[in-house]
């Protein structure tokens, strides 16, 4: 591994002194990413800042009708919240299916968001649920976070500190995991809001998490699989590689869009 | 270079480590535990899964700094040497949960592990919980028997009813190294 600095702060604003006096700092949360990430000489920090002893970055809280989430929060943490489990279980049986049982005891939910793998889970969820990106400067809708390829809303520095899930109807999520490294080779997030108010956001397709506009149309008119197998996926666009093509991920992505309708709790 | 507090295996270290120093590498050079192993060095085959504050993680993909404060149970800590071996173990030598035995700590970290969250698991259970272990010898149904003969030496009630309490205690004696 290249050489850093370890910064090991106790809060929020220390952390953010940390990152503006070194020249090409990053934060790490769970490290899951990032240290395989400098192993591979694809980044090269001179200084990593710890975030795993800040206890305001941890644990979930109902606030009003929101659930907030701390964005040091780890996959098996949020998968087993009981808070969680009541209120949001399709994310945390999202949570329980991220890579493999060791990863999912570090990695964590604001880890995740700030990378925005486009095959990740977790902006699938943030994205169809309407989530807002509590940072230590500002709140940043859902909509407006997902930029691009591993690209995000976040200024330099600015630092994920939760996560606001509205109160929703019913949600579901079903993925093709990559059967190697378990992320979504596609995902498809399903949230109902209200009547005629359903948003369907996909994962590991494209570039980025992004909502498919012909399925909520579709699914606002009538919330049936029949509904989804009247929608043509256009393949064009799509993301091809070795593991599966545009065209192949445009099948799966009708295929998960039925398996997560059937996931969803009947009103 | 940080100042690391911690735990090992029931020991309380004190050391500095480099800042980019690993925690596999902490255990298998400073510390001298070589019984966690280096499979792939890109967190992909468990072979260095070993338990920081009772969670199985993976020890290449963690620094040491980061285990300041925590208690680390590693594969050395399950069982002391002229002690009889841990259910776990001798469920894996039982039923040739090994072969070329490179993966077994891991495999050994990751059970207790999976066991100490559901100790009577289904095999889809057995196979979710071992997914971030890699075996390139058994072909895997021998480790699967081994668990599930683990599970049940643990088990206190013959019966095969779960008693979640005394779980927890093995659990915890295990990670303070007294198992």
């Amino acid at each position: 591994m290249s050489s850093f600095h370890y910064a090991r702060v106790q809060d929020v604003a220390q952390a953010r002194a940390a990152f503006d006096e070194a020249a090409d700092p990053r934060y790490l949360a769970g490290g899951q990413t990032l240290l395989p990430v400098i192993k591979q000489r694809l980044a090269a920090p001179d200084r990593l800042i710890a975030l795993r002893h800040i206890p305001e970055l941890k644990g979930v809280c109902a606030e009003g009708d929101h659930l907030v989430i701390g964005a040091m929060t780890t996959h098996a943490a949020l998968a087993g919240d009981a808070t969680i489990l009541a209120s949001l279980p399709a994310l945390a049986c999202l949570a329980a299916g991220i890579g493999d049982p060791h990863v999912r005891n570090l990695g964590t939910l604001g880890g995740a968001l700030a990378n925005n793998d486009p095959s990740a889970d977790y902006p699938a969820a943030v994205l169809a649920l309407g989530g807002i990106i509590e940072t230590d400067q500002r709140r940043i809708e859902a909509a407006d976070f997902f930029v691009g390829m591993f690209t995000t809303a976040l200024e330099p520095g600015e630092l994920i500190k939760a996560v606001r899930m509205p109160r929703h109807v019913a949600s579901a999520y079903a993925k093709f995991p990559n059967p190697a490294s378990g992320y979504a080779l596609v995902g498809v997030f399903i949230a109902q809001h209200a009547a005629g108010d359903v948003r369907v956001a996909i994962t590991g397709a494209g570039d980025s998490v992004y909502r498919h506009a012909g399925l909520e149309a579709a699914l606002n008119a009538s919330l049936t699989p029949d509904a989804i197998d009247a929608i043509t996926i256009d393949a064009e666009g799509l993301a091809s590689d070795l593991h599966a093509s545009a065209a192949y991920r445009a099948h799966l992505i009708s295929v998960l869009a039925k398996r997560a309708l059937a996931g969803l709790p009947k009103a | 270079m940080p100042t690391l507090s911690c735990t090992v295996n029931g020991q309380a270290q004190r050391l500095d480590v480099p800042d980019d120093m690993l925690l596999v590498d902490l255990l298998r050079g400073p510390l001298k535990l070589t019984g966690t192993h280096v499979g792939c060095d890109t967190s992909q085959c468990g072979a260095c899964v070993v338990h920081v504050d009772g969670l199985s993680v993976k020890a290449c993909a963690m620094l040491a700094a980061e285990v300041d404060g925590a208690d680390v149970l590693t594969i050395e800590g399950v069982s002391a040497p002229g002690e009889p071996l841990h259910p776990v173990q001798a469920a894996f030598k039982a039923n040739h949960g090994l072969q070329c035995g490179f993966c077994t700590p891991g495999m050994v970290m990751a059970t207790l592990s999976l066991l100490a969250n559901d100790p009577d698991p289904s095999d889809e259970a057995i196979k979710q919980g071992l997914k971030g272990n890699l075996c390139r010898c058994t072909g895997y149904r021998s480790i699967m028997a081994a668990v599930r003969e683990a599970g049940e030496a643990m088990r206190p009630d013959p019966t095969g009813k779960v008693d979640k309490a005394g779980m927890a205690d093995h659990a915890n004696n295990a990670s303070q190294g007294q198992a």
